[in-house]
């Protein structure tokens, strides 16, 4: 059955994210193909670009009315691609727009949409999807009963790949209704400021709701400082007003995955690890032997941070840091 | 101004979460309760409602062993709830949710939709979006602090670091996006006067629903079920004692992840 996919391109800053960029190999994986689309002021630059993440075919709008932040025109521009074009599965990385479109497209189309997907396969011909459930404890396959199938990846769950193809380009008009036009982007505010440091830095000491207050923030500092790192938080912690959205990690905020991630009274809530999950060594530093961060850490302690934390920052000033005397560690 | 919050009953958060593997379908059995998310969307549909007056309507689709659940809705202060509640809907998936709920919602003809951030892996995070679109209403989502103004709301997004700003005409629907308010906690006579509010429950047939919105028109399907494969970490966690930090800093040392090192 399934036979010609579309990717949906979203993107941040005017570039394509990552996210969405490494579906167009997947899809290209699966069908030996692979068109993308992407919607919105400047889209033609963007469509140029596809072809080098394996898009043969790189579909752009710019119609009045498209927004990369607003769902519903995009949802009226895919909703006319696919009717034009007979795509009949549509890949979206998940961010909150993403999520727009494709439940969207799930009601004007009566098409089945499987969210939080981990993978995607061709089995005897059918899509068969993989995600988790019941927080990650257990695996279920999902498919689709009719078409288009709409298939929403877990975000970054999976690597931009290059694999440069020879691509096409092509501009479409989509006709984008007053009623979708309702909702409108009044103002933008962005805090590109933040963003370089999270991304790429080695370390990360993060914070969560079980730091106790404000002052203790300070232990999460002194820490990152010893280890050479930055301090992050989770969404509690930017609510609180502690620090700015900017140093969030998770799926409202940054993706990180540095080398050594130090989650520090978070519990490991589903919209959190998606932010650090592909982090290369975790520690988790949690009072609550429950907490499902002690499901995917490499090193856990049960036990209060604000002890924990200040012990292991002196420890390690104390056997590594300038001044230390040599051979007296381990 | 008329306030219609969706709410989802879950299993409580302290009850094991159980799977019925012959049917792939959650073991609703174990005590519910609504959703901590979705306390968020009453929450803010009551702050509404203190702030230009009205009603907060608290609508879910549940099956009857969650029904109760929803009184705790009305003891934080909803007004009323609905509760559709049909075994024809077990099992449906998200197309047939959105139209279920839109079908009540246009009944109610509310001037605002409330949704709480929902779980991502329950698809609880795109819903509105369906509702939206089978209502014929603007969809405003990711949404982290909410006001309404002559008729319009006005509403901001947050995501990595960037705000953006977005105006919608009423009603709307609104997705919100995690923790925008403190939801209060009910007091003993709240608890009491909930006792007395209505949770109507009706049917599919009560809607005039055919078998296009039971789970029957699902466009999606479990086909298995299996135990997580295990994870690439082995997480090793021990208990803070004396040699708590000191475990750790070996660990990182072993790892090559001290100053230096990660440089």
């Amino acid at each position: 059955m399934s036979g010609s996919p579309l990717v949906f391109i979203e993107r941040s800053h005017g570039e394509p994210t990552d996210g969405s960029l490494s579906l167009v190999a997947k899809a290209r994986k699966l069908f030996g193909r692979a068109a993308a689309v992407v919607c919105g002021p400047g889209a033609e630059g963007s469509a140029g670009l596809l072809a080098r993440f394996g898009a043969d075919q790189a579909w752009w709008a710019d119609s009045p009315g498209l927004e990369d932040e607003l769902g519903a025109p995009q949802v009226d521009a895919l909703a006319q691609l696919i009717a034009a074009k007979g795509f009949d599965t549509v890949l979206f990385d998940y961010s909150i727009v993403a999520g727009d479109v494709a439940a969207g497209l799930s009601a004007r189309l009566r098409a089945g949409v499987n969210w939080d997907l981990q993978a995607l396969d061709l089995r005897e011909g059918e899509l068969v999807g993989t995600r988790l459930a019941l927080v990650d404890s257990v695996s279920v396959e999902v498919g689709w009963v009719g078409e288009p199938c709409l298939a929403v990846f877990r975000s970054g769950v999976l690597e931009p790949v290059e694999v440069a193809v020879a691509g096409s380009v092509h501009r479409f008009e989509p006709e984008i209704s007053e009623a979708s036009r309702r909702c409108t982007v009044v103002d933008r505010r962005a805090g590109a400021a933040g963003r370089g440091r999270l991304g790429t830095a080695d370390v990360i000491v993060a914070g969560g709701r079980g730091v106790r207050d404000l002052a203790s923030m300070d232990l999460l500092e002194d820490l990152a400082a010893a280890l050479d790192g930055v301090v992050a938080v989770s969404m509690p912690l930017v609510d609180r007003g502690w620090r700015p959205p900017t140093s969030q990690v998770g799926q409202t905020g940054q993706k990180v995955r540095p080398k050594l991630y130090v989650a520090c009274g978070i519990s490991g809530a589903l919209g959190h690890r998606v932010g650090m999950e592909k982090s290369g060594t975790i520690v988790a530093i949690n009072t609550d032997p429950a907490a499902p961060i002690f499901g995917i850490c490499d090193l856990g302690v049960v036990g209060d941070l604000h002890e924990v934390v200040p012990r292991l920052a002196e420890l390690i000033r104390e056997r590594t840091g300038v001044g230390a005397a040599a051979g007296d560690s381990a | 101004m008329k306030v219609c919050a969706c709410v989802k009953v879950v299993p409580r958060a302290e009850a094991p979460l159980r799977l019925d593997l012959t049917t792939f379908r959650l073991d609703r059995t174990v005590a519910s309760e609504v959703s901590p998310v979705d306390e968020f969307a009453i929450e803010e549909a009551l702050l509404l409602r203190d702030a230009l007056g009205g009603d907060v309507v608290a609508v879910s689709m549940t099956p009857e062993s969650g029904v109760e659940a929803l009184r705790h809705a009305l003891a934080l202060g909803a007004d009323r709830a609905i509760a559709i509640s049909d075994p024809l809907l077990e099992g449906s998936d998200l197309v047939v949710t959105a139209r279920v709920l839109a079908r009540v919602l246009q009944r109610e003809s509310p001037d605002l939709v409330l949704f709480g951030s929902g779980a991502i892996d329950a698809g609880g995070a795109m819903l509105w979006s369906a509702v939206g679109e089978l209502l014929g209403l603007p969809v405003v989502s990711g949404v982290r602090s909410v006001g309404v103004d002559d008729g319009r709301i006005r509403a901001t997004r947050q995501t990595a670091g960037d705000e953006i700003e977005l105006d919608a005409p009423i009603p709307s629907v609104v997705g919100l996006s995690g923790s925008v308010n403190a939801p209060h906690y009910p007091s003993f006579r709240d608890i009491v006067q909930a006792r007395k509010k209505e949770i109507a429950t009706i049917t599919l047939e009560d809607l005039r629903l055919g078998p296009e919105a039971s789970s029957a028109a699902a466009r999606t399907r479990v086909l298995s079920v299996s135990p997580r494969p295990p994870s690439e970490r082995e997480p090793e966690v021990i208990e803070d004692g004396a040699g708590a930090a000191d475990w750790l800093f070996r660990g990182l040392e072993g790892r090559g992840l001290l100053p230096g090192a990660v440089r």
